[in-house]
């Protein structure tokens, strides 16, 4: 474990550098430590894929060197834990291609294979929830089919519509919300991932597993 | 006691000191993008530092209240009205901030705070997802927003505060910042070059201009978390810097990030604005922070004595 400052208000505690399975089991563990038992000063918490971020209040941990010996300790005590049960299975609807995932084509064209294997291969894997962020509710989903990776955009798009299915490298999500973003969009979902009234706000957890349904414009216009 | 909105201006919100502890459901803190101008607006009304005010973009609001109170307004500087100090105001009689005249963003904190629904802990608006402020959207003409009773009264007389306190606001900024996780992989031009301000910015970032900054290792970073006042390098090369509403997480390399202290300088940037970087140490980072800390306590201390 290295850990590593992210400005002057956080630190990156990083677990492992391949976005595999036994990181991934790390991660969770040292997130379920600190959430359970949170050091004083501590003011939020980021999983990630190989990484764990604590963000602090510098006048309460007294210093960034304090604070990283702090963690080092909870670091070994998570180390010792169980490891989580598989989590829920959730099955998000899909309308791939056309206005609904305007760069399908480009996908297909990177992986040398036609829009309708590209379909079939993104909705026939299961996907983990590694993280949620970029944007409230927006799931990281490990388990992308390695012909499916493909490059960010060069410019991310100012706006991104809810409810777009991207690829962004060897990740795959859901964008909850209209916001900026550079991943290749290749279908939407009418499903909501973010709903702030409610309890919890989020669709997704981290460690729930994803399966995509494909649907047709008609039902996603259908579904309500 | 309420306030309605005659004029919205461009983009005025409800911000507070934000809500921390939701990120890990990828909630970003939000709050104030000039936090320092919040809070030291508010200390000038007499209310708690983090209490909501309006944020104004570029162009104040318009203003009338229904009872003679006091406001402040930080930040950004109005064509039609002082900036850092206490002002009393007359029930009915309209309040124009005007255009701005430097900066970006203004404060105007009102004796009491803006007493709108807190949703996840604060009234902070967070646009992308239409949550917290009112209704969670930015303020329209005709608005009307409920008010705090004042905690604090007494004359409060002819003064400001003293300019040495406040960050060094300017047009075209040197920003201080601490190395990111992937400096090494650009080369230092970065930190000679001077990057102009794009008309794309909000509260997520700022998308800057300059020389394009080449990347020496091209493979893609597991996505991992940001923060306000991190600098990042998207594929074509031109670094954006968070603001208070950027995503949680990001893929992008990570260059610098923005010191704590220099956040409000990157608030107060807009179009036609430039930037320069210095390099400076994490542990300097944090004594220039922990020193803007003690002057806010002075100050506190100072304005408590005032309105006795």
């Amino acid at each position: 474990m290295t850990l590593s400052p992210l400005g002057d208000t956080a630190v990156v505690l990083a677990l492992g550098h391949e976005m595999d399975e036994a990181t991934i089991m790390r991660v969770r563990a040292l997130t379920a430590a600190l959430e359970h038992n949170l050091p004083a000063g501590v003011t939020d918490i980021v999983p990630a894929f190989t990484s764990v971020t604590v963000f602090y209040d510098l006048a309460q941990v007294g210093s960034y060197e304090q604070l990283c010996a702090e963690l080092r300790t909870w670091a070994g005590r998570a180390a010792s834990r169980p490891p989580f049960e598989m989590g829920r299975l959730v099955e998000i609807p899909v309308c791939y291609g056309d206005e609904f995932g305007p760069d399908l084509g480009e996908v297909a064209a990177h992986a040398n294979l036609s829009a309708a294997e590209i379909v079939a291969l993104h909705s026939g894997a299961e996907y983990r929830v590694h993280a949620i962020g970029f944007v409230p509710g927006f799931p990281y989903l490990g388990g992308l089919p390695a012909k499916l990776h493909t490059p960010r955009r060069a410019t991310p798009r100012t706006q991104v519509p809810a409810g777009a299915v991207g690829i962004g490298g060897a990740q795959t999500g859901v964008y909850p919300l209209a916001t900026p973003g550079g991943w290749n969009l290749i279908g939407r979902t009418p499903l909501a991932l973010f709903r702030a009234q409610e309890t919890p706000p989020t669709l997704l957890r981290m460690g729930d597993r994803v399966k995509f349904q494909p649907i047709t414009a008609k039902e996603f216009v259908a579904w309500k | 006691m309420e306030m309605t909105v005659i004029r919205a201006g461009v983009l005025t919100t409800v911000q507070d000191a934000g809500r921390p502890g939701h990120r890990a459901m990828g909630l970003p803190p939000g709050g104030a993008a000039d936090a320092f101008a919040l809070r030291v607006a508010n200390l000038l009304v007499g209310n708690p530092e983090d209490a909501a005010a309006l944020e104004c973009t570029l162009v104040g609001p318009e203003l009338v209240f229904s009872a003679d109170t006091t406001i402040a307004v930080g930040g950004a500087s109005f064509e039609s009205f002082p900036s850092w100090q206490p002002v009393r105001v007359r029930a009915g009689e309209p309040v124009g901030l005007g255009p701005c005249r430097t900066g970006c963003r203004g404060y105007i904190a009102v004796a009491g705070g803006i007493d709108v629904a807190p949703v996840l802990g604060s009234r902070s608006t967070y646009l992308p997802a239409k949550l917290g402020g009112l209704e969670g959207g930015a303020l329209r003409d005709g608005d009307r927003l409920p008010l705090g009773t004042a905690i604090r009264s007494g004359s409060i007389g002819h003064w400001h505060i003293n300019p040495s306190l406040l960050p060094a606001y300017s047009a075209s900024p040197v920003l201080r910042v601490i190395r990111g996780a992937q400096a090494e992989e650009f080369d230092s031009v970065w930190l000679k070059a001077e990057f102009k301000v794009t008309s794309k910015f909000d509260r997520m970032g700022l998308r800057l201009n300059g020389p394009k900054l080449a990347r020496t290792k091209d493979w893609e970073l597991p996505s991992a978390a940001v923060a306000p006042g991190t600098v990042q390098v998207p594929p074509d090369g031109q670094p954006i810097i968070l603001l208070a509403d950027a995503q949680t997480i990001g893929g992008y390399p990570k260059l610098a990030h923005a010191i704590g202290v220099d956040q409000p300088l990157v608030a107060q940037l807009q179009t036609g604005g430039t930037v320069r970087f210095q390099e400076v140490a994490l542990a300097e980072a944090q004594r220039l922070w922990l020193a803007r800390e003690r002057d806010l306590g002075i100050l506190r201390e100072g304005l408590a004595q005032k309105f006795k």
